[in-house]
C-alpha cells in the first residue's frame, strides 16, 4: 500500500505517521533557485523578528502580539446550525465555483455592515475578496508598477508593509499625531512629488482606531483629505476593518461617505466583526478601477470562497449580526481599560503611548535608545510578546515603539503581560542609565505631560517632515506621574 | 535503530533548530533509522525514559541545547549523543570563556572586554568605557556572550553608540563583550572527528553584515565553498585544529573565523552548527564528497563510538 502523503498533521496525530518529505536541498540546488528568483523577491524580506514572533506561538507566552479578534465569543451551536443548514438546502452550490465579483447575497450583506457606519456603495462598485488582504493586494497590483510613489501612514498596518514591497513600490509614510495622518505633512509632501514630476498611485490610510497606532483621523482632516484627493486627483486607499469597533466617543464618518466613492477606494472586512478565519473581504472601486481589479483577482483565485460567502449570508439572514459587535464592543473596551491601567502602573515614566477609541491596538513608544525588536528576545525569555515598531515602517524607522493587542487576550493576561514588558523596560532604562551615568528623565521635564483625557492633541506637537524620527509623532502620550 | 532527534526548545533560535531538526529526521529515516522527533520542553526527561532511543541526535541550538544542559542529562540517562560533551558546549557558548581558552593556548583572537548588567550596576564599569573603547578602537563589535545567529550583535562606529548597543546585547545575555574589529574575510572551518572539512567563506551583501537575516535567507549572502584560501590554508587550519583541542570537542564544530591581514582571528566555536538548507557545515561536508545523509550517519557513528556502543 502506497505511503498517505501529505497527511494534515495535528498535535493529537503528529508523529504517529511521519509525511513523506523530499531529499535534502543541496548547496548547488540552492544556488540554482536563487538565479531564479524574480528581481521583487529582493525586496521580501523574512527577518529575524519573523523569527522571534513564531516562537510567541508557545503556548506559555502571553502574546500580546497578535491582531486576533476573540473568536471564542462567538456561540458554536449557531455555527453549526449555520453550516448543517447550507449542507441540507445548498449543499452543490456551496461547494461549487462562484461568480468572481462574489455573490450578491454577500453584496448585501456588505450593503448592511457599510450602511451601519452610513455608507451605501452601488453593489457594481463592490468585490468580494479573500479577506481584507487580498484587497490590498488586488488594489496594488493593479495600480502600482516597480518605483511607483505610494504614500501611507508612519506608522503603518505591517501587513501592508510587505504588499508594497513585493510589487516594488517607492513608499512614502506620512506622520501621524493624536488625530490621524498629518494633513499639512501629506500636502508637503505631495508637493515634493508633484515638483519632482511624480504622482503618487494612491495614499493607504487605516483612519479609525489605526491599526497600528491606535489613532483616529479627526473629521476636520477627513474633510480635508477628500478635498486633496479631489483637487489633486490622487485616491485615497480607505482600510475600515475597525470601524464598528468603537468604545467612546462619537461616530466618524468614513472617507468614502464623504467622497462618495469617486477618489476614495474602500476596503472592508469581516474578520474583527464576524471571524478572520473565513478570509472575507471586500473592495469597493468605481467601475475603470474595478474593471482591471476583476481581472486580477481572476488570476489570482477565481472567486472568493463559496462556502464561507454562504456562511456569512446565513448568518447575516439571521439579523443578529449587530448584537454580536455590540457584546465584542463590551468585551474589548473592557480589555482595552485594563491595558491601560495596566500601562499606567506598570511601565516607567519614559514610555508613552495612545489612547484608542476603539479597534485593537495600543501603540507605545519607548525611550530611542531601546531596541523593540531586541527588547521582544528579553521579553520571550519572561513569556510576552508584542510586536516591534520596526514592522510598521517601510524604511527601518520605529526601532523604539510596539505595538500591544488588547482584543486577543483575556483581562488577566493582559494584567500580567503589560507587569512582564514594564519589567523588561524598566530594566534596560536602567541599566542605560548605569552605562551612561544618565539616571532617568529629569522632574522638570515631566512637568510638560499632557492631560491624560482621550482626545487632547500634545501641546507643541508641531514636527516637519513626514517622518517621526524623533518618536514623538504618535499620540496622545501619556506618562505616569511617578 | 531508535534515535532520537532533540529539536526546537525554548531557545531563540527555536526556528532554525526545527529547521536542522527536520533534515536531520530525514536523513536518518533514509539511513534506515527509527526517528522519534522530540520538540524538546518540561517533558524531555519523560520522554526519553519512554522513548527508550539508542541515541539522541542532538539538533538545538543556542540556550539548553547548546551549553552543555541537554548534553548533561543524556549523560546521566545514559543515551549516547551527537555533538561535543558537556565540557566543550560549556566553553563554547560562552564567547568570553571560549576566548580566554584560546588566548591561553596562543590562538588568535581579537582583543576583547567583557561585563555582566552587574558591573555596569554595582560597579560603576561605565567609568572604564573610555579606556576600553581607546584600546580597542572603533568601529567596535558588541555582542552578547552566548547566543549565535547573529543575534544582538551590533557595529559601533563612535562612542555615542556604544551604549544603545550594550543595551541591545543585554537583551539576549547577561554577559556581553566588546571586541577589536578586524577587516577581512569572514570564513566558517567545521570539523568533523577533529578533521577540518573545506573552509566556507561567507560574502554577505554589504548592507547585510551581521544581518541574522542574511544568513537564513537563499541569495542574500553569498557562500563560496571550498575557499580559495592560498598561502593562508595552513594558518587557517592550524587555528581551527587548536581550537578544537583547546575547548575539548569531539564530534563536529564549527569555528567561525576572520582571515585579516595577519592571518585568522577566532570569532567564536558553535559546539552545534546549524544543520539546515543553508548552513554551512552541511556545505562543507558535501565539498568534501559527503552527501548530508552521510554527514548525519557519521555524525551518529562517532556519537556511538564515544559512547562505547557498538556502531549500526
Amino acid at each position: 500500500m502506497a505511503e498517505p502523503r501529505d497527511q494534515p498533521t495535528s498535535p493529537a496525530d503528529a508523529g504517529t505517521s511521519a509525511p513523506h518529505r523530499r531529499a535534502h536541498t543541496r548547496a548547488r540546488d540552492l544556488e540554482r533557485y536563487a538565479g531564479l528568483f524574480a528581481e521583487r523577491t529582493r525586496m521580501m524580506r523574512s527577518s529575524a523578528m519573523r523569527d522571534l514572533m513564531e516562537i510567541t506561538a508557545r503556548p506559555e507566552v502571553i502574546s500580546l502580539a497578535g491582531g486576533l479578534p476573540d473568536t471564542s465569543t462567538f456561540p458554536p451551536e449557531s455555527f453549526a446550525a449555520q453550516m448543517t443548514k447550507i449542507a441540507q438546502e445548498s449543499s452543490a452550490e456551496a461547494l461549487q465555483y462562484g461568480p468572481t465579483e462574489g455573490f450578491d447575497r454577500t453584496k448585501e450583506c456588505i450593503r448592511e455592515v457599510m450602511g451601519a457606519e452610513g455608507m451605501d456603495p452601488d453593489p457594481e462598485d463592490v468585490i468580494v475578496t479573500t479577506g481584507g488582504q487580498q484587497a490590498i493586494d488586488l488594489i496594488v497590483k493593479t495600480l502600482v508598477d516597480p518605483g511607483d510613489p505610494v504614500i501611507c501612514e508612519a506608522p503603518t498596518y505591517p501587513g501592508a508593509v510587505p504588499v508594497f514591497c513585493s510589487y516594488q513600490a517607492d513608499t512614502f509614510q506620512v506622520a501621524t499625531d493624536a488625530e490621524g495622518m498629518r494633513i499639512d505633512v501629506l500636502e508637503a509632501l505631495l508637493d515634493r512629488l508633484a515638483a519632482a514630476g511624480r504622482r503618487p498611485k494612491f495614499i493607504y490610510t487605516v483612519p479609525s482606531f489605526q491599526n497600528p497606532a491606535g489613532v483616529t483621523l479627526s473629521p476636520e482632516r477627513r474633510r480635508r483629505l477628500v478635498e486633496i484627493a479631489h483637487e489633486r486627483e490622487v485616491l485615497v486607499v480607505e482600510d475600515n476593518p475597525y470601524g464598528l469597533l468603537r468604545y467612546e466617543g462619537e461616530p466618524t464618518e468614513p472617507l468614502y461617505k464623504l467622497d462618495g466613492g469617486d477618489y476614495v477606494l474602500y476596503l472592508g472586512t469581516f474578520s474583527k466583526i464576524l471571524s478572520p478565519g473565513i478570509r472575507l473581504g471586500w473592495l469597493c472601486a468605481p467601475p475603470p478601477v474595478m474593471e482591471k481589479v476583476v481581472l486580477g483577482k481572476q488570476a489570482s483565485d477565481l472567486c472568493t470562497s463559496t462556502l464561507t460567502q454562504y456562511f456569512v449570508a446565513e448568518y447575516f439572514s439571521e439579523g443578529r449580526w449587530r448584537d454580536y459587535i455590540d457584546d465584542l464592543v463590551e468585551i474589548y473596551r473592557a480589555r482595552r481599560d485594563v491595558m491601560l491601567d495596566a500601562l499606567d502602573r506598570h511601565f516607567p515614566v519614559e514610555a508613552s503611548w495612545t489612547r484608542p477609541e476603539g479597534g485593537l491596538f495600543v501603540w507605545a513608544t519607548l525611550p530611542d535608545y531601546i531596541d523593540t525588536t531586541d527588547l521582544l528576545a528579553r521579553a520571550l525569555r519572561d513569556d510576552v510578546a508584542f510586536v516591534p515598531g520596526a514592522a510598521a515602517y517601510v524604511d527601518g524607522r520605529g526601532g523604539s515603539s510596539m505595538r500591544l493587542n488588547f482584543s486577543g487576550s483575556d483581562e488577566e493576561e493582559i494584567r500580567e503581560g503589560i507587569r512582564r514588558i514594564g519589567r523588561v523596560i524598566s530594566e534596560q532604562v536602567e541599566l542605560f542609565g548605569a552605562i551612561t551615568g544618565e539616571h532617568s528623565i529629569p522632574p522638570a521635564s515631566r512637568a510638560t505631560d499632557v492631560p491624560s483625557t482621550s482626545s487632547a492633541p500634545r501641546p507643541g506637537a508641531d514636527g516637519s517632515g513626514e517622518g517621526p524620527a524623533d518618536g514623538s509623532s504618535v499620540l496622545p502620550f501619556r506618562r505616569r506621574e511617578r | 535503530m531508535k534515535v532520537a532527534v532533540l529539536k526546537g526548545g525554548r531557545s531563540l533560535e527555536r526556528q532554525v533548530s526545527l529547521r536542522s531538526g527536520a533534515r536531520v529526521e530525514d536523513a536518518l529515516a533514509f539511513l534506515g533509522h527509527e526517528v522519534i522527533p522530540i520538540d524538546v520542553g518540561a517533558d524531555l526527561v519523560s520522554t526519553l525514559r519512554a522513548s527508550r532511543p539508542d541515541a539522541a541526535f542532538v539538533a538545538l541550538h543556542g540556550r539548553g541545547g547548546e551549553d552543555g544542559t541537554v548534553q548533561e542529562l543524556l549523560e546521566i540517562l545514559a543515551v549516547p549523543y551527537t555533538g561535543p560533551g558537556v565540557r566543550a558546549c560549556v566553553r563554547s557558548i560562552d564567547k568570553v570563556a571560549a576566548k580566554h581558552e584560546l588566548r591561553a593556548v596562543d590562538v588568535p583572537t581579537p582583543d576583547w572586554a567583557a561585563f555582566n548588567s552587574v558591573a555596569f550596576r554595582e560597579l560603576g564599569a561605565a567609568d572604564a568605557l573610555e579606556e576600553i573603547e581607546a584600546g580597542l578602537g572603533f568601529p567596535l563589535v558588541i555582542k552578547p556572550a552566548a547566543g549565535g545567529s547573529s543575534l544582538g550583535v551590533r557595529f559601533a562606529a563612535t562612542a555615542d553608540e556604544v551604549p544603545e548597543a550594550l543595551v541591545a546585547a543585554f537583551s539576549y545575555d547577561d554577559r556581553v563583550l566588546l571586541e577589536r574589529h578586524v577587516a577581512g574575510r569572514e570564513l566558517a572551518v567545521s570539523l568533523l572527528n577533529g578533521i577540518t572539512l573545506p573552509a566556507v567563506e561567507a560574502r554577505p551583501r554589504e548592507e547585510d553584515r551581521f544581518s541574522y537575516e542574511a544568513r537564513y535567507e537563499i541569495g542574500r549572502t553569498e557562500y563560496l565553498c571550498p575557499a580559495d584560501l592560498g598561502a593562508a590554508e595552513g594558518p587557517v587550519i592550524d587555528a581551527a585544529l587548536r581550537t578544537w583541542d583547546a575547548l575539548g570537542f569531539d564530534g563536529f564544530g564549527r569555528v567561525d573565523m576572520i582571515l585579516g591581514e595577519d592571518g585568522p582571528q577566532v570569532l567564536e566555536v558553535n559546539a552545534i552548527p546549524g544543520l539546515t538548507d543553508t548552513s554551512l557545515l552541511p556545505m562543507a561536508a558535501e565539498a568534501a564528497g559527503m552527501t548530508f545523509e552521510d554527514l548525519c550517519g557519521r555524525i551518529l557513528e562517532l556519537a556511538l563510538e564515544r559512547a562505547g556502543a557498538p556502531a549500526g
